[in-house]
């Protein structure tokens, strides 16, 4: 059984107005079936409002299913009494990285979780430590939040998730403010967890070469799960990602173009060191 | 010259323990109908920069004129520069603030004095030119995805018609093809109706692709200033400033380490693509680029 699994899993946000009875309902998941198995890095593309941080949002309840149900690590996040559980299992970690730090200091601010979870005070720190050891912010413990650059902040926000001793981080949308530096920083973070401490990782992005490295990747249109697969198969099917709003990495497009004018490629390049191999 | 910053530096917090220096110094000249693209490191003052330019940040030192007149002297219009400097903020949420989507972007065309009417009609272009369609319009902004908050910020600041247009990312957080809807539009805005523009990204391909001239800010200054081709032959210096190249940048130089002789300036897919099967092609037929006759190269 996997550590998060939806199932038929539907969800409308409800509006009421003032000139009508009837609340409006939007429907912005429509029966999704999603199952990840523990350990696994898992990439979420989409258009804009295809329901990718509605989903998102399912996974450490801060919504609930309106239809279906979502289990994380065999808890039933629609069950009121087991919230904090459920997000101490999950963690989330946002777009905007100057709103998430709360902190006056870097570690204060990876302190609060487990404090929140009622963790002993000693314990805390040998959190916090390790936390920030583990995002490669050990040596900005006593800095002031504001004094960081936008992927030490990131590191910052994913280390106060990294605190809770979650099974599960939930990423939407964490580079989209990072220059060059700072986007490889915050991916490299994300991927060591993954691979050294067998978090399991949900990263929800609009940049192609983000995903080059998942295990497998899910492509969302207007609610609903319309693509499954590795990278390399998803990026193989151009026109269909196109279909769906998406693209592919610069290398992929640069390689099917390439091969459209006659080169002989392989299919699904991903990485420069595969097409370079190829040419070369 | 239409914009002109005279050894402007910024300091927030002046006189507190939290001081920051945002800017140092800095010169800039910017012509009408320029389509400029500004780079930097996350907190190398790009926004503060770009906040000099309509007047919302004041210069602890140094001086900003439009059109020839200093924008803080007594008297000056500040309010009226705003609507012919049109600024799309980084985070769209703190733009967003009307009871709906349609009455939020006809807010600036109302400023300017338009009747409702004549408002109306801007603010619909300007929701279609950003791929909102119109069972949105009575939606609270606040009840919209990311992405789509985006689109209709911007809308908001079309709708103004404004002389200079300049966006801090504004393709943050869309999604592929809305990025290409975007950039295709305000090159349209640049190429077919003259409108100034001045477009912070993180995106270095995308700055490749639309910029003119590229302008990188490093710790409050301005580091380089030129064409992309330029700027992103020091792509070393720029890694060191948190920046890189675009991606086919070093596919080339990959490509050239390997023996392949390809153009080391491409920074788009397109030129990337041309110079790679003409390379291919002179290497098939022994080296010289008379042989090169291939059918590959259109
Ligand atoms: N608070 C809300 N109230 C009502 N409708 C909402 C709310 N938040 C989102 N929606 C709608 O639900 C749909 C899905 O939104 P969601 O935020 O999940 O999209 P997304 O895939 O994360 O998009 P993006 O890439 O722009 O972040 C959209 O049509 C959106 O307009
Ligand atoms: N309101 C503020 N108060 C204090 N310091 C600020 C404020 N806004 C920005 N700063 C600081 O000023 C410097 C420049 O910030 P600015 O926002 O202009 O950078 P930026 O290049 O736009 O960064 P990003 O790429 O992250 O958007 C940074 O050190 C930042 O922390
Ligand atoms: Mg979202
Ligand atoms: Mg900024």
């Amino acid at each position: 059984m996997g550590i998060i699994r939806a199932s038929k899993l539907g969800f409308d946000y409800i509006k009421y107005h003032d000139d009508s009875e009837d609340p409006e309902k939007i429907n912005a998941i429509k029966g999704v079936d999603f199952d990840v198995e523990k350990g696994q890095f898992i990439a979420v593309l989409g258009h804009n409002g295809s329901g990718k941080s509605t989903l998102a949002k399912h996974i450490n309840a801060l919504l609930v299913p309106t239809r279906g149900t979502m289990y994380v690590d065999g808890v039933n996040t629609s069950e009121e009494e087991e919230l904090w559980k459920v997000r101490q299992k999950a963690g989330m970690v946002f777009q905007n990285p100057d709103n998430q730090i709360i902190g006056t200091v870097v570690e204060e601010d990876v302190g609060f979780g487990p404090e929140n979870l009622g963790v002993e005070t000693e314990d805390i720190w040998h959190r916090v430590d390790d936390a920030l050891a583990k995002v490669g912010m050990l040596g900005f413990r006593d800095r002031s939040p504001n004094r960081l650059s936008g992927g030490q902040k990131q590191r910052v926000a994913i280390a106060s998730v990294v605190a809770m001793h979650p099974e599960c981080i939930v990423l939407d949308e964490p580079t989209a403010m990072l220059d060059p530096n700072g986007r490889r920083e915050v991916l490299e973070c994300v991927r060591e967890l993954n691979q050294k401490e067998g978090i399991t990782v949900i990263l929800i992005t609009h940049y192609m070469e983000e995903v080059v490295f998942a295990d497998n990747v899910i492509v969302m249109d207007r609610g609903q799960i319309v693509m499954r697969g590795t990278p390399r198969a998803i990026f193989s099917r151009v026109d269909e990602l196109k279909h769906y709003g998406l693209a592919v990495p610069q290398v992929t497009e640069l390689a099917c173009e390439l091969k459209q004018s006659g080169v002989d490629l392989p299919d699904g390049i991903l990485t420069i060191d595969e097409l370079v191999e190829a040419l070369c | 010259m239409l914009i002109e910053l005279k050894d402007v530096s910024y300091t927030y917090g002046k006189d507190t323990v939290y001081e920051v220096n945002a800017l140092n110094h800095i010169n800039l000249g910017i012509d009408e109908g320029e389509f400029i693209g500004i780079i930097g490191h996350t907190g190398s003052g790009k926004s503060t920069l770009i906040q000099h330019l309509n007047g919302l940040i004041k210069p602890t030192s140094g001086q900003i004129l439009f059109d020839g007149s200093d924008i803080w002297e007594d008297g000056y219009n500040l309010r009226e520069l705003r609507t012919h400097v049109g600024l799309v903020f980084q985070y769209p949420e703190n733009q967003l603030f009307e009871t709906d989507v349609i009455t939020d972007v006809m807010f600036g065309p109302k400023n300017k004095g338009l009747s409702k009417d004549q408002c109306e009609e801007r603010a619909k272009e300007a929701l279609k030119q950003v791929g909102i369609p119109e069972n949105f319009y009575k939606v609270s902004p606040f009840d919209l995805s990311g992405g789509q908050k985006r689109r209709v910020a911007m809308a908001g600041v079309l709708a103004m018609d404004p002389q200079v247009l300049i966006l801090d990312e504004p393709t943050a957080g869309l999604d592929p093809a809305g990025r290409d809807e975007i950039l295709g539009q305000i090159k349209y805005l640049h190429d077919k109706r003259g409108i100034t523009i001045i477009l912070v990204s993180h995106s270095m391909e995308d700055v490749a692709v639309y910029a003119k001239r590229l302008l990188v800010i490093n710790d409050g200054r301005i580091a380089f200033d030129g064409s992309p081709k330029q700027v992103f032959t020091h792509y070393r210096e720029l890694e060191q400033m948190g920046l890189a190249a675009p991606q086919v940048t070093y596919i080339m130089h990959r490509l050239h380490e390997k023996g392949l002789t390809v153009d080391l300036t491409a920074t788009t897919v397109e030129e990337a693509r041309r110079s790679i099967l003409l390379a291919l092609s002179m290497k098939k037929s022994g080296g010289t680029e008379e042989g090169g006759g291939s059918p590959w190269v259109k």
